[in-house]
């Protein structure tokens, strides 16, 4: 089983050179610090920065120069910066080439829930709509069940929705999936997950075709 | 040169009613409006309706204006991290219109370049899509959504000039300058305000002929709302 910083590790190998992404608050943040040197790769952050680096040392902070999370970062050479507008140009007119966030559910069909739980929690959808409706290429980070060991993965997502038909691929705590043909197609299992317990931690339809190999991180 | 620059804040805000609707720029704490924000809390103008990313700290930027029940409405598209927002949203004393988060900055945008109304593919499928239309275009579904229309925008720009011609700074920029000239009124405040012919024109963000009225904000907090560092 892997932890959430193995997952964001694992997410890292999706990550290839010449690439502009866009990393969700969590798990995806993470993912930054496990790609490989060798490669040229630019953050975007919603908030209006491409080429985000990486937090700033004590005393170094400004207040002028945060992230989507509202942390403080710093700015890379090469970097720009651009008004929220702008920003979600670049993601609807789908020129950042990876987004990579998390859910709290995912449907067999690619739908994703992220932003509400009525009744609970209402902190609203950030840009998570703007992202999920307009990526090419959506890679969600999250942990294959919830507290009480009740899949997240699954056939019709219960929560109000944040996007329709739009996630390709989930990198959980247990397995490497891939959303196709209305189901999760398991491609990988995390070191010491056997396929019988990513079947029994999946309530949507799963595929498991020939041998699946375990991922290598 | 057409001067754009008044006293100060007070005559700034002038002309701010209860139940206007108002656009604060800012993402978070950074690059909002703050000497707007403290005198809108000082003139205790009720009823209004704001547009805003976010709903500030319990404390600070909007919250300021929670605090007081100045606010009627929010139309935002995150508002965590508010205590008392929540509060008076469970409650049903405020009313929340969330949308996301590039819908708001184009709906600004919309309004600054008068387009009455555009189609995005954000939140089709989703309960922000409900009672608006929609249509597919290249084989992908859509909404409409609208200009905002509002009364006031208050802005705030690292430099500007007296003709009301802004600069801003690293990510405070945000949805600052699609925010102006989006309002009947757009008020900018500054941190540096300069004499026409200081800026390189090659430089400046937003022209003034977006800003009705610039002044110098008396001193800025710039509170950090997440600090994240490395040691060295």
């Amino acid at each position: 089983m892997l932890s959430k910083e193995q997952i964001a590790q694992r997410i890292a190998k999706e990550v290839k050179d010449g690439y502009y992404v866009n990393l969700g608050i969590g798990i995806p943040t993470l993912v930054a610090n496990f790609v490989r040197d060798d490669i040229e790769v630019e953050f975007q952050s919603e908030n209006g920065i491409l080429g985000m680096g990486p937090f700033p040392f004590e005393g170094e902070q400004d207040p002028d120069l945060i992230n989507a999370g509202k942390q403080t970062i710093t700015a890379l050479p090469g970097a720009s910066f651009f008004d929220s507008a702008t920003s979600f140009g670049m993601i609807r007119g789908q020129h950042v080439d990876l987004t990579i966030l998390g859910a709290m559910e995912v449907a067999q069909n690619g739908d994703i829930a992220n932003w509400k739980i009525p009744g609970k929690m209402v902190k609203g959808m950030g840009g998570a709509m703007d992202l999920v409706a307009s990526a090419e290429n959506i890679i969600v980070a999250m942990m294959h069940t919830n507290r009480a060991g009740e899949s997240k993965l699954l056939q019709q997502c219960s929560l109000p929705l944040t996007g329709v038909n739009c996630v390709k691929k989930v990198v959980t705590n247990l397995a490497v999936l891939e959303i196709r043909d209305n189901a999760f197609v398991l491609l990988e299992r995390a070191p010491g997950v056997s396929v019988e317990d990513i079947k029994n931690a999946t309530e949507g339809a799963l595929i498991v075709e020939g041998n699946i190999p375990e991922m290598t991180l | 040169m057409i001067n754009k620059t008044v006293a100060g804040v007070e005559a700034a805000c002038k002309g701010v009613k209860d139940g206007m609707t108002l656009m604060l720029g800012g993402f978070g704490l950074s690059g909002i409006p703050e000497n707007s924000i403290a005198e809108l809390v000082r003139l205790n103008v009720k009823d209004v309706t704001c547009i805003s990313n976010n709903a500030g700290v319990d404390d600070f930027g909007l919250g300021q204006l929670l605090q007081k029940h100045q606010i009627k409405k929010m139309i935002s598209s995150y508002v965590g991290e508010n205590a008392e927002f929540e509060r008076q949203m469970l409650s049903g004393e405020l009313q929340v219109e969330l949308i996301p988060q590039g819908t708001l900055a184009q709906r600004c945008l919309a309004a600054q370049q008068g387009i009455p109304a555009f189609y995005t593919p954000a939140g089709y499928g989703t309960e922000v899509a409900e009672g608006k239309e929609s249509r597919e275009f290249n084989g992908k579904m859509h909404i409409m959504e609208k200009a905002f229309k509002a009364d006031f925008a208050f802005v705030k720009a690292w430099k500007g000039d007296e003709a009301g011609n802004l600069i801003f700074k690293g990510t405070a920029r945000n949805f600052n300058p699609n925010m102006c000239g989006a309002a009947t009124i757009t008020v900018a405040e500054v941190e540096e305000l300069l004499p026409a012919g200081s800026l390189d024109p090659n430089q400046i963000h937003i022209p003034g002929i977006f800003v009705q009225r610039i002044f110098k904000g008396a001193q800025y907090e710039k509170r950090i709302e997440q600090l994240t560092v490395r040691k060295k």
